[in-house]
């Protein structure tokens, strides 16, 4: 019997990679933060006049969409008119600039309009990474005791704003 | 026409692998109903294989050529061309980019491994009829797979029409005269493990594990292994100066893939020397045959079939993942049920002492095992773990913990073997020949540990081992009559001392490396380790595809002339791609590396600079190895034909 346990180990190996190939992966990363507490965090305003961000403000009660961007990432662009939408619907969005400047900034929401509510000023990505989020443009949708119901990767698109409208206020 | 022709060498080549498989099959079947057969038809059937081997081998390789030449006249008529190539690429990139894709690269393993074949039925002359002639038909079954793959699944010589007016372009990081040498180099490895395979399976078939079989496999597996062992060290620093990340090894599963046949291929080499000279270890050297060959198989099927993702992954294609999947289960599990059913019949060989070279010989293959467990654990987990639903990838950390304490201990050990006697030794004897290299850890040790600034366990123990290494690997050629110390003993000693020179350099690099990110403006001077490097200018360059920008940078390091390094930031138009070739300074303690990143508006100048102490010895070390193994297989090869020549002259006199 002993002499088929290497035929065994190699079935295995080959049931793992046979799982692989007709499954294909999900490239997309998904963060582990999901359904959590939002992490503790405050950040500088980037813009003066405009307030910076904190994990304090998520405990308010009201539902908010927290969203990572950057002036500089061309989906971001895309996204604006679709975050536009949502807060003439009544949402809040509070904003982390990535590695950003005032004066990208300023060009960027001259641009495309500005919907946020508060931009924070994250240099280091350090918000970024506590929340899990591996790129820009990333959205997250939080409830009103500050935990984190829903992870957007990538940028809001038409079709998908009726849906996140919904989830908010399903989160009430 | 060219392509039609290649198409069908292809084809008769293919006929030619099954034709080589039947004859042999029969062949053998005869052979082994009665081994004193000597009629015509027997003889005939069996005589037959040596010759289609060779023209099968031939026809392979005429298509590949043929291939090659379709590439050079830039025939974009041909899909193959057309999706990997462009007329304005330097020639060697047209005749490397061949077998920078897919179906190129497979024909060239099918290509090497037809000529593999071919070489073995001409030069393979001691072995047994029925052991070469199973030898050779599982050969031709393993092509078979492939030549059916390429044929139905891969077709390289595939026709477009309407042909384009150009072709869309090599991929950028692959233009380099890496490209001409890297792939070729380990898919040697890979076949002539497939060889050493072969050898095997026929072994078991003929029911002849012995010594006769491990010295007809012995110098495939260390042809295939010095291949490898070139292919590896030539791909890490391949990856070290063309994607400018710093780093010289990332535990990237396809860097895996070919590390795992490497491991088992080096135990193989080790167990089949006990088999060839101490006939011992008979069913475990075929195993690990086996487990090598699997190695590689799993290594092609990672990177063909797009599971993981990888620099080198070509095509994402469940098709050709399921091809390359069902050959697996056709050769890997067919030979390990053969392996289940015929091991029983191997006789036990001769045993020995748990303190002996042969004991050493046992340990280094268990560890040996361990680590390529980890490494082949590390790259399947995280498609495990997808299946569970969590996402996780698995890198350095989890391999340098995991690994690198086993390599350690088998470094211990590696110093050890080959002190000790065959078949029976004493631990007190040992631990006086362990007093010199014992001797030379404690002083490096101590040394780093006063002067060396903080280093962490790992790379603190790694250059105390590696002095270690280095004094046990000469120890055998102490007192001996260096002119006649055998060949062999000198490729061990300096194949060993590679090792130990590799490790050093892993060490110092990972303990002593300086790297500073800068954005910096012309004529800020930065400092990293001993050099102080100033930006002079940013200019631009026209190559034959390529445009660039080069940043002139002037690095110096106490009162010596100033070093002048341009690392460019290139942009290629077809496909379009921006590349960073990385400038580098050699110097006899280490290498100034030096990345050019983006450029502000403001006009800073994004700035990766490294300092890093004795990096170059990873290369030398594994350049050393792979010498080791060729002296090893010539001082094997001189040896064999003295002993055939004087057996000739015996029976003449």
């Amino acid at each position: 019997m002993k002499l088929w346990l290497p035929l065994l180990a190699f079935v295995a190996v080959l049931a793992i990679i046979a799982t692989a190939l007709y499954r294909p992966a999900d490239r997309t990363v998904y963060s582990a933060m999901v359904g959590k507490p939002l992490p503790a965090f405050q950040t500088p305003p980037l813009l003066p006049g405009k307030p910076g961000v904190a994990s304090a403000a998520f405990h308010d009660g009201k539902p908010k969409l927290l969203n990572i961007f950057a002036s500089w990432c061309v989906p971001c662009v895309a996204e604006a008119p679709q975050l536009m939408a949502l807060k003439a619907a009544g949402v809040t969005i509070e904003g982390v600039a990535i590695r950003d400047t005032p004066q990208a900034m300023r060009d960027f929401l001259a641009r495309g309009g500005d919907p946020y509510a508060a931009i924070g000023d994250d240099k280091a990505s350090a918000v970024q990474l506590g929340l899990g989020s591996s790129g820009v443009p990333e959205s997250f949708l939080i409830d009103g005791n500050g935990t984190i119901l829903l992870q957007h990767v990538g940028d809001i698109r038409a079709d998908e704003v009726p849906g996140i409208l919904a989830k908010l206020e399903a989160a009430k | 026409m060219i392509a039609e022709a290649g198409l069908a060498a292809l084809w008769l080549a293919a006929a030619l692998a099954a034709m080589q498989f039947a004859l042999a099959a029969i062949g053998v079947r005869r052979v082994l109903a009665a081994p004193d057969d000597e009629s015509a038809l027997t003889n005939d059937l069996i005589g037959a294989v040596r010759p289609v081997a060779i023209v099968q081998g031939a026809l392979a390789a005429l298509a590949m050529a043929l291939l090659i030449a379709v590439f050079l006249r830039s025939d974009m008529s041909v899909l193959l061309v057309a999706e990997n190539s462009h007329s304005e690429k330097p020639w060697l990139y047209k005749f490397a980019g061949a077998w920078g894709n897919h179906e190129g690269s497979m024909l060239l393993w099918v290509t090497i491994l037809g000529l593999a074949g071919g070489a073995v039925a001409i030069f393979e002359r001691s072995l047994a009829r029925a052991t070469l002639t199973a030898t050779l038909g599982a050969q031709a079954l393993i092509a078979l797979g492939f030549y059916a793959f390429l044929l139905f699944a891969s077709n390289p010589f595939a026709r477009i029409d309407p042909a384009p007016a150009d072709g869309q372009g090599l991929n950028p990081l692959l233009q380099d005269p890496g490209l001409a040498f890297h792939p070729p180099t380990l898919y040697i490895g890979y076949v002539g493990i497939s060889v050493a395979f072969s050898f095997a399976v026929g072994a078991l078939v003929a029911r002849d594990v012995g010594p006769a079989f491990a010295r007809a496999m012995r110098p495939w597996v260390l042809g295939a292994w010095i291949f490898l062992t070139l292919g590896i060290t030539a791909g890490s620093y391949w990856a070290y100066y063309e994607l400018g990340w710093g780093g010289w090894w990332f535990w990237d599963p396809v860097e895996n893939a070919s590390l795992m046949p490497w491991l088992a291929a080096t135990a193989l080499l080790h167990s089949v020397t006990v088999l060839a000279t101490r006939d011992g270890l008979r069913a475990w050297t075929v195993m690990l045959a086996v487990v090598a060959f699997s190695m590689s198989m799993i290594g092609t099927f990672l990177v063909r079939s797009g599971i993981l993702t990888s620099v080198h992954a070509f095509a994402v294609d469940p098709t050709r993942g399921s091809f390359i999947l069902a050959l697996l289960v056709l050769y890997i599990g067919g030979a390990l049920a053969l392996f289940a059913t015929r091991v029983g019949t191997v006789r036990v060989g001769n045993t020995f002492d748990p303190v002996s070279r042969e004991g050493a010989l046992v340990a280094n293959n268990l560890l040996l095992s361990v680590i390529l467990g980890v490494v082949l654990i590390g790259t399947l987990y995280p498609i495990v773990a997808a299946g569970f639903g969590v996402q996780v990838s698995v890198g350095p950390p989890f391999f340098d913990k995991a690994a690198g304490p086993v390599a350690l201990a088998l470094v211990v050990v590696m110093a050890a073997g080959p002190l000790l006697r065959w078949r029976r030794d004493g631990w007190r004897a040992l631990a006086a020949r362990m007093v010199g290299p014992g001797g030379a850890f404690a002083v490096v040790l101590i040394a780093v540990l006063v002067f060396g600034g903080g280093v962490a366990l790992l790379p603190l123990l790694g250059l105390a081992l590696a002095a270690g290494l280095a004094v046990a690997s000469v120890a055998p050629l102490w007192g001996r009559n260096l002119l006649r110390t055998p060949l062999f003993t000198w490729g061990m000693v300096v194949a060993h001392l590679g090792i130990a020179v590799s490790l050093a350099g892993m060490a110092s690099e990972s303990a002593y490396t300086k790297q500073t990110l800068v954005a910096a403006r012309v004529g800020e001077p930065q400092q990293v380790g001993p050099y102080t490097v100033t930006l002079t200018g940013i200019s631009p360059v026209i190559g034959p595809n390529w445009s660039a920008l080069e940043a002139h940078l002037s690095a110096r390091r106490g009162d010596a002339p100033a070093i002048v390094l341009r690392p460019q930031s290139r942009f290629f138009t077809n496909p379009v791609t921006v590349t960073s070739e990385s400038a580098i300074a050699t110097r006899w303690d280490g290498q100034l590396y030096t990345v050019l990143g983006q450029i502000d508006a403001s006009g800073q100048v994004q700035l990766r600079l490294w300092w890093k102490p004795f990096v170059t010895l990873i290369w030398l070390g594994g350049a050393l190895v792979a010498l080791g193994g060729a002296l090893s297989l010539v001082g094997r090869l001189l040896r064999e034909r003295r002993a055939r020549q004087r057996a000739e002259a015996e029976a003449w006199s």
